[in-house]
Order: structure tokens, then sequence, then C-alpha cells
């Protein structure tokens, strides 16, 4: 007689086990899948970080700078037309003998040569304080406390991506620029502070990568996401409704559906050759302009509003439709209010979505112009929207290539912007659908 | 929202648009990425002055940037093309077919064309031949024509260092190719004696159309993973160069200016390039870049004739500008170019 305890429940046979190893297993692949993505997602963001948030810094050298009316008011009138005819060189002068006259002031001895000295503020110094003069001819004749962004270079030099070593090898810099920066820092006229700049300031040349800001690229994205919204949203919704709720089911709304779904899955380049055809060469609309940027983003986000949004009108049960219709509700008003009220929170979260795809999307924007040098701020809409423009994306395509490596640093931030702006949209889609989903 | 609605709407901003892209007062500039970054230090110079607004710059590359020019006459047409090579007849004829019949060419200077290679690696010594030996599809040996098996430098020519063979050309879609082609590989060809044995092997009705075919022949590279073409930017190329120590890439001379600290250049024909070297004609591998301007837009598009003089004023490409400070090598015949700027004088016709 063999032992009972052999054929317990609480024994596993050898099936048992097997099929139990083989659960093991399954969760062990599924677990290193995660770990694999997790560490790529990870590795992802520690070299975009690494890489960008130093662009959040800048270097910045504050100074006083008597504003000659010599010099920058010829006439002593205050005329503003005459003041114009001081061009930023003349600025940059009257910046340069500030400059040194501080390092004199503050008894710094270097080994500088004086005409080298000013390169080590920013070029960009000349166009502010000359923005800034023109602003407020009042300041003329006044000693104001300057603030301009240091040189590439030097800010780099704070950052760690410039050292002594490879300083002595760039014809841009030397070691003493970097030893007499170390002398203005402990003088406390050279400071690394937080650099809105980079949030608010317009685009910059090769020579000046210090300056370089996302603001049009910001105003310009902005500008595209409200067209998008304005014109996907209504047209989407409009084309859902009637498709879900009012379409007769035959061939052709058979086909427009399969069309959809196709649009939904074609590459975004597509969309850009067929918006520089339309709206380009067909109806004359300016170059890199984000009007036209809006167009071609809402061609490419409609399939992708639609689709959610029928999804999200087919799950409201009938029941509600045949209520309304049983208590003597026409079909419109059993649309507007039950079902897209009740199917509002699907839509929102299509909707957003669909806006945040919009908002990284590069490939569309190249053939549109988009990829452009734009330096002047676009208008308040309408008109706006037809002056040209950048937009963040292809603010960072355009960044990777320049030669000036300050400007890795500055792509890199502004990967960073562009996530966060991402992370704010899809975390306001995910807050919309926890709040108001509805379960039947 | 109603369809009625929204194709109202949609039909509304259309029709203004055309209001407002009528008064385009903002220069439209296209073409080379190796002058797009010396076009965008003018236009910000230029529109830092306050008078007219800051021309906006496209890359997109010398091509694309002349088909551009040549689409028509008109607001809604750039204005000017910057260009890495000379405009071809192909250009001119569509630019005349669309209506473009004033086109002015403007030299703005020259620019060097360098091989680098990582700041801690060895020395290189190139010429023509060299390059050549080390990369050509096919090489001369013992008189006749075999397929290029070196691997090192060093079996190119023992003056070379002892290292892997791995050459990061421009693609053909680049400006810069074209001149590699002509100044480095045909050179090349026929100081090794390449030459002459493609000819002897070409095939063509005349001695002419020979000749044609075998320069063309010259141009192929190898295609066993020793020449790698970068379709990409000098960036791409750096990084590569950075993942591999032991590869020798093609930059452009300002590229490599701004990067000094990373790269270390090699001479050719012992010549090290500089803005000097490539001004007086020594160092042998340079190429003129171009603005090719829409003449019918002057006077039409604020700003476009001032943008130009501004552009080729002593402060930005004389032998001490702004651009000749990034690694522009200024153009001797200057003054001659600023003439014909103010005296709005159209390109010669090609030959």
């Amino acid at each position: 007689m063999t032992d009972i305890t052999e054929h317990a429940l609480l024994m596993p046979d050898a099936r048992t086990k097997a099929r139990n190893a083989a659960e093991r297993r399954f969760r062990a692949y599924g677990l290193s899948a995660i770990v694999i993505a997790l560490a790529a997602l990870v590795w992802l963001l520690i070299s975009i970080f690494s890489a960008g948030l130093p662009a959040f810094q800048q270097t910045f050298i504050t100074f006083p700078v008597t504003l000659e009316a010599a010099t920058l008011d010829k006439s002593g009138k205050l005329d503003i037309e005459e003041m114009k005819k001081v061009t930023t060189i003349g600025y940059g002068k009257l910046i340069a003998q500030a400059f040194e006259a501080e390092i004199a002031a503050k008894g710094i001895t270097h080994e500088v040569k004086p005409k080298q000295l000013a390169e080590m503020i920013s070029e960009q110094a000349g166009a502010q304080l000359r923005d800034m003069v023109l602003a407020d001819p009042a300041l003329v004749g006044q000693t104001i406390t300057f603030q301009a962004l240091a040189n590439g270079r030097i800010d780099g030099y704070f950052k760690g991506r410039v050292t002594m070593e490879t300083a002595a090898r760039d014809k841009n810099t030397s070691p003493e620029k970097l030893a007499l920066a170390d002398q203005l820092r402990d003088a406390g006229v050279v400071a690394v502070k937080f650099n809105t700049g980079f949030l608010t300031m317009s685009d910059a040349s090769d020579k000046r990568p210090e300056a370089a800001g996302l603001g049009v690229a910001i105003i310009g994205s902005l500008y595209m996401v409200v067209i998008v919204l304005f014109l996907a949203l209504p047209i989407g919704v409009a084309a859902s409704v009637y498709l879900e709720e009012f379409a007769p089911k035959n061939y052709w709304t058979d086909l427009i559906e399969v069309n959809i779904a196709n649009l939904a899955a074609v590459p975004s380049i597509v969309y850009g050759i067929l918006g520089l055809a339309i709206f380009i060469n067909f109806a004359g609309l300016p170059q890199s302009a984000p009007i036209v940027g809006g167009l071609v983003l809402t061609l490419m986000t409609l399939p992708r509003i639609i689709i959610p949004t029928r999804a999200a009108l087919k799950a409201v049960p009938p029941s509600i439709r045949d209520a309304a219709l049983g208590v003597g509700a026409s079909k419109l008003q059993t649309v507007t209010h039950h079902v897209l009220p009740l199917a509002m929170p699907g839509i929102l979260t299509g909707t957003i979505i669909g806006l945040a795809q919009a908002l990284g999307e590069t490939a569309p924007l190249l053939l549109i112009g988009m990829v452009a040098f734009v330096k002047d701020f676009p208008g308040l809409p309408p008109e706006g929207l037809f002056s040209p423009s950048s937009a963040l994306p292809v603010q960072i395509y355009n960044w990777t290539q320049r030669g000036d490596p300050g400007f890795v640093e500055r792509a890199s931030g502004a990967i960073i912007v562009l996530l966060v702006f991402l992370i704010l949209m899809n975390t306001a889609a995910i807050i919309l659908r926890r709040k108001y989903e509805r379960r039947w | 929202m109603s369809f009625t609605k929204v194709s109202v709407s949609a039909l509304a901003i259309l029709a203004a648009s055309t209001v407002v892209a009528s008064a385009r007062d903002q220069l439209q500039i296209a073409g080379s990425s190796t002058v797009l970054p010396y076009a965008t230090i003018v236009a910000e110079a230029f529109g830092e002055q306050g008078e007219f607004k800051t021309p906006v710059v496209e890359g997109g590359g010398s091509g694309a940037g002349r088909a551009a020019l040549c689409k028509g006459v008109g607001e809604d047409t750039i204005d000017i093309a910057n260009s890495s090579s000379g405009i071809k007849k192909s250009d001119v004829e569509t630019c005349t077919a669309n209506g473009v019949t004033d086109i002015m060419e403007i030299r703005i200077g020259y620019d060097g064309i360098v091989f680098a290679s990582d700041i801690a690696g060895a020395d290189f010594a190139l010429t023509p031949a060299l390059v050549f030996g080390a990369i050509g599809a096919k090489v001369a040996k013992d008189g006749a024509l075999a397929d290029n098996a070196a691997k090192t430098w060093a079996e190119v020519d023992a003056t070379l260092p002892a290292q892997d063979i791995l050459a990061l050309i421009p693609g053909s879609k680049h400006g810069t190719r074209e001149v590699f082609d002509i100044k480095l590989l045909e050179e090349g060809c026929k100081a090794t004696g390449t030459y002459d044995l493609y000819l002897a092997a070409a095939e063509g009705a005349d001695d002419k159309e020979k000749g044609a075919n075998a320069l063309k022949a010259c141009h192929a590279v190898r295609a066993d993973g020793v020449a790698v073409e970068i379709d990409g930017d000098y960036t791409e190329t750096l990084s590569r160069l950075d993942a591999n120590k032991q590869a020798v890439g093609v930059f452009g001379l300002s590229f490599y200016e701004n990067n000094t600290d990373k790269l270390k250049v090699a001479t050719v024909n012992g010549v090290v390039p500089a803005t000097a070297t490539i001004a007086d004609g020594s160092y042998p591998v340079s190429r003129p870049l171009f603005m090719y301007v829409k003449k019918q837009h002057i006077g039409v598009i604020p700003g476009l004739k001032e943008y130009l003089t501004f552009f080729m004023s002593d402060d930005m490409v004389g032998p001490e500008g702004k651009l000749v400070e990034y690694g522009l090598v200024s153009d001797p015949e200057l003054a001659k170019t600023q003439a014909a700027i103010e005296a709005e004088e159209l390109m010669a016709p090609l030959q």
C-alpha cells in the first residue's frame, strides 16, 4: 500500500510543477520586459536632463554702464528716430568701455588683451542695451546697472563644458579669459543665475548660443495647437456624431470608416507634402506661418480625434438613447442633451492626446518652411498667425544642427520644455478621464 | 458647431490670409546649410538695427534653395537662394520658364573643406593621391585596375599612421560632395595613374566622352564600409567621430574652427587649412559660396537691397569682418562684388 500523502492535493505532481514553473517563467519574462523598457526610459531621461538642465542656468555679467548722451543722442532732443541711427555696434563699444572700467575699478589684474575683453560679453548685449534705451529714452545720460549675458564659452566654463585645457586649443576663447572670469566671479561681477531668457528670448545665430531662447517657438507652438483645437475638435466631433448617430450603415459609410482608420496610420510627413501643395502652392498662404502649420496638423489630428470620439459615443448605452427618444426627444435633442455630454470625457481625452501628438510633431513642419531661423516674434492673432514663426520640435531639430557646442545644451533644454508640456497635457487627459469617467 | 459654421470660418480664414499675405515685409531666404550659419549671423545683425525686420532664413540644401527661388516671382516666393555651388543651366531654364528672368549672383566668399580626426589621435598629412588611394573604389596596381584592398592608412603610404581606414565623407546631396569629388578624388585619380587606366577602359563615342566617363569612374568610392557617406550635417559627422576615434571626417572650415577643442585637422599637400591659406590658394580644397538674388523683388520686398549691401559690407565679409571670424574666407575681389550690388548687376549668362 502506497503512502497516502503522495496523492494528497498538497503535493504537486510533475505536471503541476511544470505548469507552475511555466507561470513563473512567464512572470519573469514580463518583469524583464518592463525592466528593459524602464531602463531605456531612465537612460533617455538621464542623458537628456544631464545635457539639458544647464540650459536653464546662465552666466551673467553685471556692471554699471553710463549711457552717454554724446554717443547715444547726438541731437540732444531725445528724438527716437534720431536715436535709432546709433547701431548696436555703437552700443557695443559703450559696453566694452564700461566693462573695462569696471574691471579696473575692482582692482583686478589680468592677462587678457584690452581688445579681447569685450569678447567675454555676448554680442547680444549691444542689441539688449539698444532696446532698453529706445524703450525708455529718459535713460540717456544716466548710469544704469546693466546685466549682460556672458559669452557662450565663459558660460560653458562655469557649466563645466569648457575647461582650461580645451580653452587652450580653442580659438574662440583663451585660458586667460577663463582666469579673469574666475576673478570676476569672486568679485561678484559674474554670476550664474536662473535663465528666464531661455523661455522668453527668440532664436539666435551661431555666434551667440548664449542668447538663444524658445520664445518664438513656444508662441508658434501655442498658435498651432490653438488652431488645431478650434478646427479639429468641432470638425472631428461633428463627423463622429454624424457617422455614429445619423448616418445610414451602408457601403459609403463603411468606406469612409476604413479611410479614417487608414488616415490615422498615414506617416505624418505625407500631411506635410499635402500642406505644401494645398495651403502654400495652391491657396497662397505664406511660408513658415503658424496658420499653415496649424492647418496641416489639423488634417493630421482629425482622424486621431474622430476614432476615440466614435468609441466614446459607442460606449454610451443604447438604453439612454431609447429613453430619451421614448419621452419624446428628437434625434438631435437626444444627441446634444444626453449622448454628447455623457461621451464628453472620452472625447476630451482623445482630443488632448491628439493635441499632444500635434505639439510634438516635426516631420510635416519640415516641408512648410517652419524649420527656419526666425528671430522676430510673431504678432498677436489674427495677423500673428500669418507671420513667420518656429515651433518647439523644429527648434530642437534646428539646434541639433548648429556648429557651436553651446547649442547641444540648448537643444536638450528644449526637449525638457517639450516633455514638460507633453506631461502636462497627458496628465490633464488622465485627470479628466478619472474625474468624469462613468461605467455602465 | 455645425459643418456650415466650420466651413464658413475656414473660408474666412483663407480669405483673410490673402489679405494679410499680400503684405510681406520680411525677407525670405533658403538654401545651403553651409551658408546657413553665415546667413543667420548677418540676418540677426541686420534685424537688430531696427530698420527692417529680421529675415527668415531656412536651410534645406543648395539645390532646394535654387529650386524655391525659381518657383516664380511674387511675395509667396523666396527672395534669395543661398548656394554652396554655382547655379546650373537647368536651374536657369526653370527660372526663365517661371518668369524669374533677373537673377543676381553674389559671391559671398570661400569655404574650405578640411579633414579632421579626434584631437587625441594621430597626425595626418594627406594629399589627394593618398585620399584616393585610401577610399577610391579601384586603384592602379602593377599597371592594372584592382579593387582597393588597403586596410590601414599605413598600407596606402608608409608616412601615414598604422590605423584602420574609416573616412566619413559627405553624402551626395551635399554641395560639399561635388567639391570633394573634383578637388580630391579626380586629382588623386590622376596623380595615382588610375585615371589613365579608367580612360583606357572607358566607353564613349569620342575622346571627350571617354574622358568624362573616366572622371565619373574616379568618383566611385569603396563600398566595403571604409568610406561612410554622411547625409546629415557636420554635427552627425562629429558624433560618429566621437564614437569611433579611428575615423577621419570631412568638415567645413568654419565648423572645424568652432570645434578646435575636439578636432585635429589634417594638412593637404602639406598646407594647414586656415582662412589665410585658402585665400591665397595654397590650400587646395575650397569652393566659393553664393547668394542668388531675385532682382525683380528689389523695391517690392522692403530691405532686400539693404540686406545685400549689409551682407557684403566690410564689417561682415571683409578680411576682419564678423563672418571671417566665424570661418568664412574673405573674397579678394570683394570691392567688385560691392560695386555690382550697388549697380544691381545681373549674373552673366551661363556657358
